[in-house]
């Protein structure tokens, strides 16, 4: 693939190392599948579904949304650190983890998926 | 003409911060979509990554706002509990518990399903847009023009970015009609 013109040509410009870019998408990868595990879990289990109510007005969606978040940050900030500098040798196989990660989240977050975990 | 308070809530969350995102979805597609060397000349990528950096920066912020005020604001409201039981309520009562008059109202064979799967998938899905957008919204803007010749990397954006629009098409489908089923007011 030709490189952009303006980039060869354009003095100091420097290829920005494309890790910074996998690790914001495997995080955001990682922190949806967090919130789908989050929501199985509280389905199946009566403990956390109690426990995941920090906030009673919003109820236990306020402990999934935060909790999924806070893994969302966690896992970005460790893999941007990681990565920032360096340029991934096998983007594929990143692209291909995020994907399932979103499909195992976009499953786990579905009622009819999540309700045959349900407690009575 | 006048809307209560909590209406005018429910039309910021619906229809202007997840009208807003959803219609801007389609530029968004068609400025990942233009961003091919083959495409593009030095100028016309630079103007196009401009709008891409600010247009995902806008939708990840709208999308954040979307579901906070969904989830905390809103959501609170929806999922009242009467405080006598909801069997013993009549229908006019009941349609200011939302929640309950869906589950537990006169028709509830009809409307539960609303809440049961319809609320129950738009609460959660609707989680996944914004951590998505923002994704999307920080690899725009770190690698800028660089992501023409990224196409592995632009690929993954688009469809980070598509997946996080069907997230939110049937967030705000659900919830429009979860609206009309049991309207906050």
């Amino acid at each position: 693939m030709p490189a952009l013109p303006n980039q060869e040509s354009t003095p100091g410009a420097q290829r920005i190392p494309n890790g910074a870019g996998w690790a914001a998408v495997l995080a955001a990868g990682i922190g949806c599948a967090a919130l789908g595990l989050c929501v199985d879990l509280a389905e199946g289990s009566r403990f956390l579904f109690d426990k995941l109510n920090f906030y009673s007005p919003v109820g236990n969606l306020s402990g999934k949304t935060i909790l999924g978040v806070v893994v969302w940050l966690s896992a970005w900030a460790i893999l941007h650190a990681r990565w920032k500098s360096r340029d991934l040798a096998a983007p594929g196989k990143i692209a291909v983890l995020t994907l399932i990660l979103l499909a195992l989240a976009l499953l786990a977050t579905f009622p009819l998926f999540f309700g045959l975990f349900a407690v009575a | 003409m006048e809307l209560s308070t909590r209406e005018w809530w429910t039309v910021l969350h619906g229809m202007v911060l997840g009208g807003f995102f959803l219609g801007a979805f389609g530029a968004g597609l068609a400025g990942f979509w233009s961003l091919r060397p083959e495409w593009v000349t030095p100028a016309g990528a630079t103007a196009c990554v401009r709008r891409l950096v600010i247009g995902t920066f806008t939708m990840a912020l709208v999308a954040w706002l979307t579901v906070i005020i969904g989830s905390y604001i809103i959501y609170p409201w929806y999922r009242a509990k009467p405080s006598v039981d909801p069997a013993k309520m009549t229908a006019a009562e009941l349609q200011a518990y939302p929640k309950f008059y869906l589950t537990k109202g006169p028709n509830a064979a009809r409307t539960a399903g609303w809440h049961d799967f319809g609320m129950e998938w738009k609460e959660h899905v609707a989680w996944l847009v914004p951590i998505l957008a923002t994704a999307v919204a920080f690899v725009v803007r770190r690698y800028r023009t660089q992501l023409v010749n990224e196409q592995t990397l632009r690929r993954m954006l688009v469809l980070l970015f598509t997946i996080a629009f069907l997230a939110a098409a049937a967030a705000g489908g659900f919830g429009a009609f979860i609206n009309k089923a049991a309207a906050i007011r």
